[in-house]
């Protein structure tokens, strides 16, 4: 699936997007965010607060207990503050 | 119910945005409008960089508006949220409701207002004067108790 990242989650990371192909034992939105943060330290760092970090599923907002399921696209971000 | 969403990196003028909005309709007795500015923090922020997640950011504002016209009877509603760089002064967002009466005008802008700015994929990096490096802004708890008014199940001037 894509990866994507935003705001400080994405200066963290170090990247705006990639690929990733988590393994089948990952089926939540918060089981996600515990396996990309034993990626490296960047991701650690990115991830250290999970409830700083927000995420949203196919464009939509999710909370961590969501399933992933076929989900094509996962985004994380810190809260929004926008208007 | 007329609509019209945009994102763009220029900026806009808010009397021009909104002409075409209401032309022709003569059965509204309420055009509310609301424009979201750059402030200079005291003279401390040049510019705000708005970082926005392309896709989500028009997917969301569209069911923010869906849930408003659902809500409140609007005739019109109009969202422009700008990107990029935004110097201070400039506009950064402009919200217009139209309708019958003015409680659900005034209801349906606020209400747009303060879900677009917890809920809409968009982050402000501050530029600041003495030329430190941008930092991000922070959320702030008052925006989130605004949204989260909305949510009691009829708030005011609703339908």
């Amino acid at each position: 699936m894509k990866a994507l990242y935003f705001a400080w989650v994405r200066e963290r990371v170090g990247l705006p997007e990639e690929e990733i192909a988590p393994p089948p034992s990952v089926t939540t939105v918060a089981e996600l965010v515990a396996w990309l943060r034993g990626r490296g330290e960047n991701y650690a760092v990115a991830f250290a607060d999970e409830h700083a970090v927000r995420a949203a599923l196919d464009r939509r907002h999710v909370k961590p207990e969501q399933p992933i399921a076929s989900a094509k696209e996962i985004a994380f971000f810190p809260p929004m503050t926008g208007g | 119910m007329r609509k019209i969403v945009r994102l763009q990196k220029a900026a806009f003028d808010a009397a021009a945005e909104v002409a075409p909005l209401v032309a022709g309709l003569s059965d509204i007795g309420a055009l509310v409008t609301f424009t979201g500015l750059c402030r200079d923090e005291a003279g401390s922020l040049v510019a705000l960089e708005i970082e926005h997640y392309p896709g989500m950011a028009e997917a969301e504002i569209a069911r923010v508006v869906e849930e408003a016209s659902r809500r409140w009877p609007l005739e019109a509603v109009l969202v422009i949220h700008r990107h990029g760089e935004i110097r201070a002064g400039e506009p950064i967002v402009l919200v217009a409701t139209a309708a019958k009466h003015r409680a659900a005008a005034f209801a349906g802008a606020e209400f747009l207002m303060d879900y677009l700015k917890t809920a809409a994929p968009f982050w402000k990096k501050a530029r600041r004067s003495d030329g430190r490096g941008g930092d991000w802004v922070a959320a702030r708890e008052e925006d989130e108790a605004a949204a989260r008014r909305w949510e009691r199940p009829r708030a005011r001037g609703e339908s």
